[in-house]
């Protein structure tokens, strides 16, 4: 089951309604454990391929199989079950629930899913804090302020955290670094690799920012992939 | 599991829209404390008046309507505009299936309070709650003709003590021209309290009703009257010529109906007599019509505090599109958004209804004591009842459909949105 790839996509069509094709991808694949570099304009569509691969949309055509599973033939349910037991998702800004505490922010995924809640141990906040305190947030004064007075580069790391807990094996991030400067940018994306990498996790890391392709193993121009905007 | 973690989650949401929240508890604590209260009180009065005579198997008076009869003559509610005369009376306690007989003859008052003629029967027979007698916590029964044993309420609301004076005032007036200033009454008794209308009541002797009337028989002051001297007016004849009502106790309550119809067909001066519990059944159909009016008006005050819990969650839904993306994105199904909505419109509907039912038991506990002292009205319920219960239960349950409106707006937003919100 392992050596089925982490992400398959084959002869991908998806349309917003009332608006022309947006993606239509012929092959698209993602090893277990590769970090991948999806690179694309604003608009191009980034966000929307995560939304299929997270299984939140539905394509219109074409197969997308995640971690060996066929998500265009599972129920919405399952889909979402899917994506709470075994992805890790993080966005651009906002990633924290404001009237939870960052530790409870990171356990969150733990409340939706039992396999993710197992996997964390017995000692769920035990565990956040570990993971917290790996990604250089370990100051209790700072765990015990509100979310919402956190930086931003510290709410990344955050939903960092979250994301890694219980050992998801596909990691999803859409533009995580666009609202941080150079230097914290850089810091993040080694964080976020090295993590990936000692869970063993695939990541999925989305940007119109190419500079930041050195950090991955592999980067890809959504361009190049996606058909319909060829013709466009 | 899911269960009580999304719970959780309703709960923090809430505690940080603390500000809203409260305001929304509010409003459902106020109605429902409202509805309660409207119950309460409107048991309070039925217990009262359920409370207020009991071991009287008949009333007769005057003909009339049964309620007015029984309103006039056990609660002093209005006025007779009959009397029944003394040979009738006679006639009346003399028959054989009659035990005992209380003659009642009112008119008179005091500063407000009634004044009962009556005679010694009254202290031996007349009963109230679950068949309590009469009790003089002070004082003796009256004995001469100028003397009044006085009910707990008006002891204490006038602060008069054995041995005091009492002047009465002809009719209900207010006092002045009309007083009976010419013969004054001596407190020989104060009678423990009752939370009866008893409470409210002077008692005089039937002679002492006749006597301070000696020289009023037109119905105002004679000139001459105050020229009667005492001894005159002890060396009439003091038997009241008519009194206002009798109560009756039977030989055997088998007989009820019997008598009744006996009295009610009986040759010569025209009676009513009426069962106390029955005309109770009579008067609590028409209250019914208001009591209804009053609980579909606070039923309808519900309604409106389950609104503020619509509205409130229904506004917070905006700023929250960003949270619904961020929970789905962690694992949440359609359904925990749904859960969670709905958990947060059945915990404002719960906690507001428990706070109404605990305003009410304040209210109780602070107003309480002041109503059975000033009306003599024994407020019961204190203590968690059924209908709070039911209330709770009720207002929760509607809530938690209600909240089912947001729910699905959140769930279908959260669908559409995906993963991507444009904020
Ligand atoms: N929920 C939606 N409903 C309808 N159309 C949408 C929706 N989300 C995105 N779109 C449209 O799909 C197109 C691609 O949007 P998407 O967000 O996937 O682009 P992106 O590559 O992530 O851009 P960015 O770099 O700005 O985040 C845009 O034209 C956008 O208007
Ligand atoms: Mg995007």
């Amino acid at each position: 089951m392992t050596d089925t790839p982490a992400i398959k996509i084959r002869d991908l069509g998806f349309a917003w309604p009332q608006s022309p094709p947006l993606l239509d991808i012929a092959g698209f694949d993602l090893a277990r454990g590769e970090k991948l570099f999806l690179r694309g304009p604003s608009g191009s569509g980034k966000s929307t391929l995560l939304g299929l691969v997270a299984g939140v949309l539905e394509p219109q055509s074409g197969t997308i199989e995640v971690l060996g599973e066929n998500m265009t033939g599972l129920a919405g349910s399952k889909r979402d079950r899917l994506r709470a037991d075994r992805m890790g998702v993080i966005f651009q800004m906002f990633n924290l629930v404001p009237y939870l505490s960052v530790v409870q922010n990171v356990m969150l995924p733990c409340r939706f899913s039992a396999a993710r809640r197992k996997a964390a141990g017995d000692d769920l906040a035990g565990e956040a804090r570990r993971l917290l305190a790996r990604l250089g947030l370990s100051d209790e004064k700072l765990l015990a302020r509100p979310v919402t007075d956190l930086s931003v580069g510290q709410q990344q790391r955050v939903a960092v955290a979250r994301a890694l807990i219980g050992g998801p094996q596909l990691l999803i991030a859409d533009e995580p670094t666009s609202a941080l400067d150079a230097d914290a940018r850089d810091r993040f994306i080694e964080l976020l690799t090295e993590e990936a990498s000692g869970s063993g996790a695939a990541l999925l890391f989305v940007s119109h920012d190419g500079s930041l392709a050195s950090h991955f193993d592999r980067s890809v121009d959504l361009a190049e992939i996606n058909r319909a905007r060829a013709t466009a | 599991m899911m269960g009580t973690s999304i719970l959780g989650l309703a709960w923090r949401s809430l505690m940080n829209r603390r500000g809203s929240a409260l305001l929304t508890i509010l409003a459902v604590a106020l109605s429902v404390a409202l509805f309660l209260g409207v119950d309460k009180a409107r048991n309070g009065a039925r217990a009262g008046f359920d409370n207020t005579i009991s071991g009287t198997d008949l009333i007769v008076g005057a003909p009339t309507g049964q309620i007015n009869l029984l309103l006039y003559s056990v609660f002093r509610l209005g006025n007779a505009t009959a009397e029944v005369s003394w040979d009738t009376y006679q006639q009346v306690a003399a028959r054989g299936d009659i035990a005992w007989t209380i003659p009642v003859s009112l008119g008179d008052s005091h500063r407000g309070f009634r004044v009962m003629g009556t005679d010694q029967s009254y202290f031996e027979h007349y009963k109230y709650g679950d068949g309590q007698p009469l009790r003089l916590s002070e004082g003796e029964r009256f004995g001469d003709i100028y003397q009044a044993v006085i009910g707990a309420g008006v002891a204490r609301e006038l602060g008069y003590e054995i041995g005091g004076e009492i002047v009465l005032t002809h009719g209900l007036g207010a006092g002045g021209l009309t007083d009976h200033d010419n013969r004054p009454f001596i407190v020989a008794g104060i009678l423990a309290p009752t939370g009866t209308p008893v409470d409210q009541t002077i008692h005089i002797p039937l002679e002492g009703m006749t006597a301070i009337h000696v020289g009023w028989e037109s119905g105002t002051k004679n000139p001459m009257a105050d020229t009667i001297t005492e001894e005159m007016i002890r060396s009439f004849d003091l038997t009241p010529r008519s009194i206002t009502a009798i109560f009756v106790g039977l030989e055997r309550r088998g007989t009820i109906l019997s008598t009744q119809r006996a009295i009610n067909t009986r040759p010569g001066e025209p009676l009513l007599a009426i069962i106390p519990g029955v005309a109770l059944g009579e008067l609590w159909q028409v209250t019914g019509v208001v009591e209804r009016a009053l609980i579909a008006v606070s039923v309808f005050v519900i309604a409106v505090g389950l609104v503020s819990v619509l509205t409130s969650i229904l506004t917070s839904l905006n700023e929250r599109r960003r949270e619904m993306s961020i929970l789905r994105a962690t694992g949440a199904r359609p359904g925990h958004i749904f859960f969670l909505m709905v958990a947060e419109a059945g915990l404002l509907g719960f906690i507001g209804a428990v706070l109404g039912v605990a305003l009410v038991q304040l209210g109780l506990v602070l107003l309480g004591p002041v109503l059975s002292q000033t009306y003599g009205v024994q407020l019961q319920g204190l203590g968690v009842s059924f209908t709070d219960l039911w209330t709770v239960l009720a207002v929760t349950g509607a809530a938690l459909v209600i909240g089912m409106i947001p729910a699905i707006t959140a769930l279908r937003r959260s669908l559409a949105d995906g993963l991507t919100v444009k904020l």
